[in-house]
């Protein structure tokens, strides 16, 4: 499936920036066998001192850049063509989950897909006993660990309540939980910490989600600001698999891949530092097409 | 014969040791197994024998005078937050022969290979992970491990170039390594500051007792750093999280002694790749950092994006190849509590080498046959987390012992070994070692441990010829942390070649050290500059209360009119002139001594212990003050000592930038507030009395009474008090000090014009010069006092933001 993507997060400062330092992961990534991006481009208004593209541990595209001039509005543009391939549902062959350890234990590396990075608790994450004690309602040990995913995925989905106003960015995870609302943010970190609290190592995923869907389909949440769902690997046979708790669904031909990582931290669309005194404000537009 | 007769026998010979019992078990620094004093401890022993307690008591007090007078301190966290509390020196240093040392020296060399070779790898090819040496989840789910540095070579070619290890002696009298520390050690400043006040107590004794020198050491780090630099304009620079950092002290000390700028993360800036000081003279590049924040901290950008004190874009440098850090972002990763227990082994695979010196035995809990190991000796083991960076025994909340749980059921602790698993590492309970500390009139044996540093030099790794001791305060080895009122002392490398005396101060053999560029931070400049106006304001608030006490004692009556007006006037500057020695007064004092601690690297001891004496003085004087009677009294008390600061800072101060915003701020606040005392104290309905207050208050009595034969009028008060060109306290004369100082800042002319501050200083001088008392009017004044105060604004524009 072809897409267009446009996106536009636009930023106004009470009183002008005089400098700022900004890394950007908003380009789609190209997955081989899954997602392939044929173009794309981060426009930025007004141009910045400096820019630089690399990519980063977890293999993410990022765009530095830095603003030594003072402003009082900024915009980050990016418009993209994907083609996106569904992906094909494998058989469960994965482990049970007190199976888990055993393969766990066997891997021995540090590259950037590797379940080790995705197991303990990471910066925006603590794993409080309370997703444990939730997450084992649902499960039991000789539970495969794709069957377990899937499960506390549509557990979670039926016991929380999508609210866009509950929560912003910087709600704590367990805040969110404990009132059983939020985001796509709120859903997948929530998820998240289920899953490693049972021995599941799970990652977030950034993206983008169709904006119509297909006829006949309801609309999915999500689609009018850019997306988050799941990542969770299921032993060395079947590896990763992908999981949108938001809308209760196996991430498909819908969700377009654009950065990942262990938390929304590592994967934040536009993270950085200003030098202002005043409040800003923000505002946040996408639109992804079929074509 | 037996330990307590051969104790018995050092009786005889030393009163000193009448109570000193070594623990059995436990080797001792001071005896040998045998109970006789070792051979290296001998001349000190028979010296300190010969002094009294009296005299002994006095040396020691001249060496807390040092440190007194030095401004040492140490920040200690208490329930009720944290404050500076004297620095617990032990007066009785470690003494340990060049023998031993230099088993130490090499075992820890080779340690220090080590570390080097297995962070290169973390941060590279991965190879230990891939083949075994390490598991990857260890290192995966440490927060020290960082990603962002993952595949970055270090420009220097090194990752380490300053190591710290912590040592301390088993009972069998071997030398183990209890901690590594490769983040950012702390300790080489105290070290020396120890052994300058060591050294004062035993002076005599010191200066034949060949005891190793410390300064060729940090003489060769610093020639290492200056090199590294290469050759450019950039500079080496000392990254320090700040003044409420619990080494602030030593950071500043060592920006000191090695003559480099020490900078906060918001100081710097990163420019298409180069990382950047901001300094009153623009940006200038900055190419090696010893850091002395912990990675996480260092860029919020890339790092912990919590940061405040960190520097956006410093990976970026780092990456980029420009910027050398000390140790590289990441080497944190050493010091995780677990490293240990791979260790060894990783010895014999990397350098083909057995470790010289071994690590306290320490076993990780992910791997089952380990943990049974554990289990099986679950009481002899201590326990930590097993990615705790924090030292051995200085956190009672995740360290404990084993056999502190013996009173409980045996099998509660295997199973908590078990629930724990790979989040737990166990370390042999060790023993240390004990050594003299003195107390009442007696030496007591106590636990010790010493902190030995490395430095990467030209010739690669140099050991510092003594460290730093922590010795405890009973005899648990738990309490040896200073945090839990352990103390430290300085260590004595003795025998082996006579020292050679040398300093960094007298060194004529060092062909290549070159003065660094000098260029002011930013922030620093915002210090002095307020610096001097909180000083400055300060004096004019006490001048002012002085005049209002002394009015109203002669009056009786807060409602006399000039009494009154003063009143109000106190109030609106924030002082509160009922209070005998007001909130906003304190606040005042408080602020500059906020402003001055902030660089403690760029003034005078002195200066810092005058400024804080001022404080002290002035909240001792709140609380023992009596009658308000007494007011005058201690203002006057007051206004000398801060006299007495603006004297040491203006007499002993280096004529560099620095100096020159400290005297800009001065004459600003002096300028500006002498102009709306005119304006407010001129007007026509000012009451009776008002003349004369204006010319107390300027400290011009004196003055009047010489110029003018004349009776006081309003005219000839203005004259001096507005636009003298001799009377300091004349706006005009601050004005011209202003106005000098602005045109020798950086890029006061560009291109043979004026800086825009340069223009309005001017301005405002001309303007003033050729006034007359006449056209004084209080509008005048009170336009004047506005346009003097708007010039901050324009400072701040130009040399600050």
């Amino acid at each position: 499936m072809l897409y267009d993507v446009a996106l536009e997060i636009t930023y106004e400062y009470a009183s002008p920036a005089n400098a700022g330092r900004h890394a950007l992961r908003l380009m789609p990534a190209t997955i081989v066998g899954e997602q392939r991006l044929i173009h794309g481009q981060v426009h930025l208004v007004p141009g910045p001192s400096e820019r630089l593209d690399r990519s980063d541990f977890f293999r993410n595209a990022v765009t530095d850049v830095a603003y030594r001039k003072s402003h009082s509005e900024l915009s980050f543009r990016l418009n993209a063509r994907i083609d996106r391939t569904a992906v094909p549902e494998a058989f469960d062959v994965s482990p049970s989950l007190s199976g888990m350890a055993r393969e766990l234990s066997s891997i021995q590396s540090l590259r950037p897909d590797e379940p080790v990075h995705f197991l303990a608790a990471s910066p925006r994450l603590t794993l409080d006993p309370a997703f444990a004690v939730y997450a084992e309602e649902w499960i039991h040990p000789t539970m495969s660990a794709l069957t377990a995913v899937e499960t506390i995925g549509k557990a979670l989905n039926a016991d929380m309540s999508f609210d866009a106003d509950a929560t912003t960015v910087d709600t704590p995870v367990l805040e969110a939980f404990e009132r059983r609302h939020g985001v796509c943010q709120d859903f997948s970190h929530i998820m998240i910490a289920c899953l490693r609290s049972v021995g599941i190592p799970a990652g977030y995923v950034s993206g983008f989600l169709r904006t119509i869907p297909p006829e006949g389909q309801p609309r999915l949440e999500g689609a009018d600001a850019m997306h988050a769902w799941v990542r969770a690997w299921c032993g060395i046979d079947v590896g990763w698999i992908e999981y949108d708790p938001t809308n209760a669904v196996r991430v498909g031909q819908d969700h377009i891949v654009v950065a990942r990582g262990r938390d929304y931290g590592d994967v934040a669309p536009v993270k950085g530092v200003l030098r202002t005194a005043g409040p800003q404000t923000t505002d946040h537009k996408v639109d992804v097409i079929p074509r | 014969m037996n330990l307590e007769e051969k104790v018995k026998t050092g009786d005889r010979r030393y009163g000193l040791l009448k109570s000193y019992q070594p623990f059995p078990g436990v080797s001792d620094e001071l005896l040998d197994p045998n109970g006789d004093v070792r051979p290296v401890w001998r001349p000190f022993l028979d010296h300190l024998s010969k002094l009294t307690a009296e005299e002994i008591e006095n040396r020691f007090a001249r060496g807390n005078q040092y440190l007194n007078d030095a401004g040492v301190y140490f920040r200690q966290y208490g329930q009720d937050g944290a404050h500076e509390r004297e620095w617990p020196l032990s007066h009785i240093p470690v003494i340990i022969s060049e023998d031993d040392w230099q088993v130490i020296a090499e075992g820890l060399t080779q340690r220090a290979e080590l570390l080097e070779q297995v962070v290169a790898d973390l941060y590279g090819d991965n190879h230990l992970v891939a083949d075994g040496y390490l598991p990857a989840s260890l290192i995966a789910q440490s927060p020290e491990w960082q990603r962002p540095l993952v595949g970055v070579r270090p420009k220097s070619g090194h990752f380490l170039h300053f190591l710290a290890f912590e040592i301390g002696r088993g009972p069998d009298g071997t030398w183990w390594v209890l901690s590594d520390r490769a983040q950012a050690p702390s300790g080489a400043g105290f070290a020396l500051e120890n052994r300058v006040a060591t050294g004062r107590v035993f002076n005599e004794f010191f200066a034949k007792a060949h005891v190793q020198r410390l300064a060729s050491f940090f003489r060769r780090f610093r020639d290492h750093l200056v090199e590294l630099q290469g050759e450019s304009d950039s500079r080496v620079s000392i990254l320090t999280p700040g003044p409420m950092n619990d080494t602030y002290f030593e950071h500043a000390y060592i920006a000191r002694y090695l003559g480099f700028m020490l900078l906060e993360g918001e100081d710097l800036t990163v420019e298409n790749g180069r990382l950047m000081v901001r300094t009153v003279a623009g940006v200038r590049p900055v190419s090696v950092l010893w850091r002395r924040l912990d990675s996480a901290w260092a860029d919020p950008v890339e790092l912990n994006e919590t940061s405040h004190i960190g520097t956006p874009g410093l990976v970026e440098a780092v990456r980029e190849g420009s910027l050398t850090m000390i140790n590289a972002l990441g080497s944190g990763i050493l010091e995780t509590r677990a490293l240990p227990a791979f260790l060894p082994r990783i010895s014999q695979h990397l350098l083909g080498e057995r470790l010289k010196l071994p690590n306290v035995a320490t076993w990780w809990c992910g791997e089952a046959a380990t943990r049974n190991y554990v289990k099986e000796h679950a009481e002899t083991m201590m326990y930590s987390p097993a990615l705790s960076t924090a030292l051995p025994f200085t956190s009672a909340q995740t360290d404990f012992i084993g056999r502190d749980f013996s009173k409980f059921h045996k099998g509660i602790l295997e199973s908590w070994i078990d629930s724990r698993n790979e989040k737990l590492v166990a370390q042999e309970a060790v023993t240390l070692s004990t050594t003299p500390a003195y107390q009442d009139g007696e030496l007591h044996p106590r636990p010790m441990s010493v902190r030995v540093f490395l430095a990467r030099t030209t010739n690669g790794w140099e050991v510092m010829s003594g460290g730093f001791a922590r010795i405890g305060r009973t005899d648990d080895a738990s309490a040896i942390a200073m945090q839990s009122g352990g103390s430290a002392a300085d260590v004595w490398i003795v025998g082996g070649n006579r020292p050679e005396k040398e300093s960094l101060l007298h060194q004529t053999e060092s062909p290549f050290f070159k003065a660094q560029p000098g260029a002011l931070p930013s922030r620093a400049a915002d210090n002095l500059f307020w610096l001097g106006r909180y000083v400055e304001r300060a004096e004019g608030a006490v001048r002012l209360q002085r005049a209002y006490h002394a009015r109203l004692m002669e009056t009786a009556d807060p409602d006399a009119p000039l009494v009154a007006m003063i009143g109000d006037y106190l109030d609106q500057i924030g002082v509160a002139p009922e209070e005998a020695i007001p909130d906003g007064l304190i606040s005042m004092l408080e602020s500059a001594v906020i402003s001055a601690s902030k660089v403690r690297d760029r003034f005078s001891v002195d200066g810092w212990l005058a400024l804080n004496d001022l404080l002290q003085t002035a909240k001792g004087a709140r609380r023992g003050m009596r009658e308000h009677t007494d007011v005058p009294h201690a203002m006057g008390l007051l206004l000398r000592k801060i006299t007495g600061f603006s004297g040491l800072v203006h007499e002993n101060m280096y004529r560099f930038t620095g100096w020159r915003f400290l005297s800009i701020g001065r004459a600003m606040e002096r300028a500006q507030r002498m102009s709306d005392l005119l304006s407010v104290f001129t007007a026509k309905d000012a009451p009776e009395g008002s003349l004369e207050l204006l010319l107390e208050v300027g400290d011009s009595a004196m003055s009047m009474s010489r110029r003018y034969a004349v009776s006081l009028s309003q005219a000839t008060v203005l004259d001096l008090l507005a636009m003298d060109t001799k009377n300091p306290r004349s706006v005009l004369y601050q004005l011209t000090e202003m106005k000098e100082h602005i045109s020798i800042l950086p890029g006061a002319t560009e291109h043979g014009h004026l800086s825009e501050l340069a223009r309005s200083v001017l301005q405002i001088h001309t303007s003033l010069a050729i006034a007359s008392p006449k056209t004084l009017t209080p509008e005048a004044l009170s336009d004047l006092r506005d346009s003097i105060a708007f010039l901050t604004v324009e400072l701040t524009d130009a040399y600050i933001r």
